[in-house]
């Protein structure tokens, strides 16, 4: 969507920057341009919004031939109006001339987006995100059966708790995990992780939850906080000196057309930890994977200053369809 | 037969209490066996150096992965005693250090550990005894660990802990090696140049025989006299303490980006 009008603007600046006399004419011409073609973009993409689920289903070329007639007929229709109001002239060469020019800027779109949907193509974009899907450290696998196994003696029923937790979190890790997911779910899947790591690190580890009027349905994509709370224990709180607080922090925004979410991770970042190699890898795999569900919608900060190192992931609001 | 042998003592060296207890209780497991005494416990690498001086115990058994001093770093100040334990590592799950060890056969544990695999580790760390330097410094290069926190400096039979952090110039006179720290000097029994290599992010050399702290620095001027080819030469200023520094004429193009 972004992409579209972006592209169309630009497209638009070339061609008034092609028929200014002089570079001084250039704002002037271009916002000449704009009156003609901003009102044919804005139908298009009432009308793409309003026909998508029906598009969907037509051949790619077909719908392509579609869009470029749709975009024609816009054109004329705008210029016929034009015309009317005494704007412009009539006569049949212009309008032909206005239609094939509508026809002209639209399919170098059509191709740019045909060429990124092959890229991402579902085959291609399923690879990518099982590829990226973040697998569990083995650090923490062996750890964890190394503190269950110190429970066995002591206290069978919590070991048993404990194993029936790390049962559970595995399934969640190998599941099939494509779709996106209810964030209660994710909140689930990651208190017990939450829960594992409190049994080896005990008074070492704090964790502070700050869930904030976010509607339980909310979809994220799955997986996502539980591999970054694994990196904030494990840079952030195993080496510390003392006992360190992750602090989680969900919000809804009202930014955007259906509102957002927020998602803020802080940890303690120790000093002299020099291989955040590790971290940033993780964190480059979430962006790649925020890029393939949300495109340009969704993004990532993070930021390391005065001992506190802080991830801010930033999602557009969606909702389960009932 | 004669007596059993006496009781092996023990510190275990863990930043996670359930996988001490968990050693704990395969120690009792193989009591028959191997008679041993846990004398101590200690959570991380400074603790257990402290420990370690003052229990003498036969055998630390220490984790690699623990804040504050990791277990590798502790080995390395630990072979400075006079009559250091055995040590025998142990590593949940560590690509680099494992690779390491095995390059040095040194031997390892990995957790979850056996009964039976921890009963052949104690044996062999009883014959084998303590390792050495050298093949302490190999090994952390091998495991790919980042450079110590800390350096040690040996002060009548004691080990004293310098943070790394705190020094301000390392210079090199004769046999040894000073650390000037706000506060003092410390005697190091290192080489310059293994310095060199290891801290090269935090020290920069200012001259055959110094390096200094990238972030001491205050400052440059000229100065007269005493350089080593004689004649006009650059001093470096420090922030916190009066010494200036010479600075050759090799080591001045790379040193003067660090003007302020």
């Amino acid at each position: 969507m972004l992409r579209l009008l972006l592209g169309a603007n630009l497209l638009l600046a070339g061609g008034a920057l092609l028929l200014a006399p002089r570079l001084g004419e250039w704002p002037s011409q271009f916002v000449e341009l704009a009156a003609w073609t901003e009102p044919v973009l804005f139908a298009t993409l009432g009308f793409l919004a309003l026909a998508r689920n029906w598009l969907w289903h037509l051949r790619p070329l077909t719908g392509q031939a579609l869009v470029l007639g749709l975009v024609a007929a816009e054109a004329l229709l705008l210029f016929d109006f034009w015309h009317f109001m005494g704007l412009t002239e009539g006569g049949w060469g212009p309008a032909l001339r206005v239609a094939l020019l509508a026809v002209a800027l639209t399919l170098p779109l059509l191709l740019y987006f045909s060429l990124r949907a092959r890229a991402f193509s579902p085959a291609v974009a399923e690879a990518r995100l099982q590829a990226l899907t973040a697998r569990i450290r083995p650090h923490f696998l062996f750890n964890s059966l190394n503190a269950v196994l110190s429970l066995i003696r002591q206290d069978p029923r919590r070991a048993e708790t404990a194993l029936e937790e790390l049962a559970d979190l595995f399934r969640a890790l190998m599941r099939d995990a494509r779709d996106l997911s209810p964030l209660s779910t994710e909140i689930a899947l990651c208190r017990q992780y939450l829960g594992l790591e409190k049994l080896r690190l005990g008074e070492r580890l704090k964790v502070e939850w700050a869930v904030a009027d976010v509607p339980d349905d909310a979809l994220v994509p799955p997986l996502m906080l539980q591999p970054l709370l694994e990196n904030a224990v494990y840079h952030g709180i195993e080496p510390g000196d003392g006992p360190g607080c992750l602090r989680i922090a969900i919000a809804r925004h009202s930014a955007g057309p259906g509102g957002a979410i927020t998602i803020e991770l802080t940890n303690p970042s120790p000093q002299g930890q020099s291989h955040h190699t590790g971290n940033r890898m993780a964190l480059a795999n979430i962006r790649e994977r925020l890029d393939l569900y949300y495109d340009l919608e969704a993004k990532l900060e993070s930021s390391d200053s005065q001992g506190t190192y802080r991830v801010r992931i930033t999602l557009p609001l969606r909702r389960q369809t009932p | 037969m004669t007596d059993a042998l006496p009781a092996l003592t023990l510190l275990l060296v863990d930043d996670e209490a359930p996988a001490r207890a968990r050693i704990k209780e395969l120690l009792q497991d193989i009591a028959a066996e191997l008679p041993t005494r846990v004398v101590g416990e200690a959570a991380d690498g400074e603790e257990a150096l402290a420990l370690i001086q003052h229990l003498r115990p036969d055998v630390a058994l220490v984790d690699i992965r623990m804040p504050k001093m990791d277990g590798l770093e502790l080995a390395r100040h630990l072979a400075g005693l006079p009559q250091p334990p055995a040590l025998i590592f142990a590593t949940a799950y560590d690509t680099h250090a494992v690779q390491a060890f095995d390059l040095n056969a040194v031997d390892y544990l990995l957790k979850p550990v056996r009964a039976a695999r921890l009963q052949a580790a104690l044996e062999k760390a009883r014959l084998v005894g303590p390792l050495t330097t050298e093949r302490l410094t190999k090994l952390r290069q091998d495991a790919g660990q980042g450079p110590r926190r800390h350096f040690s400096c040996h002060e009548r039979g004691r080990i004293l802990l310098v943070p790394v952090q705190e020094v301000l110039y390392l210079k090199a006179d004769l046999k040894y090696v000073t650390a000037r720290t706000r506060e003092r000097e410390y005697l190091l029994d290192e080489a310059l140049t293994h310095l060199e290599q290891e801290f090269a992010e935090r020290f920069i050399r200012l001259h055959r025989s110094v390096l200094v702290a990238k972030d001491a620095l205050s400052g440059f001027e000229r100065g007269q006299g005493d350089g080593e080819d004689g004649g006009e030469h650059w001093l470096a200023l420090l922030k916190e303490v009066p010494e200036k520094l010479p600075v050759s004429r090799r080591q001045w193009s790379h040193v003067k980006q660090y003007a302020k």
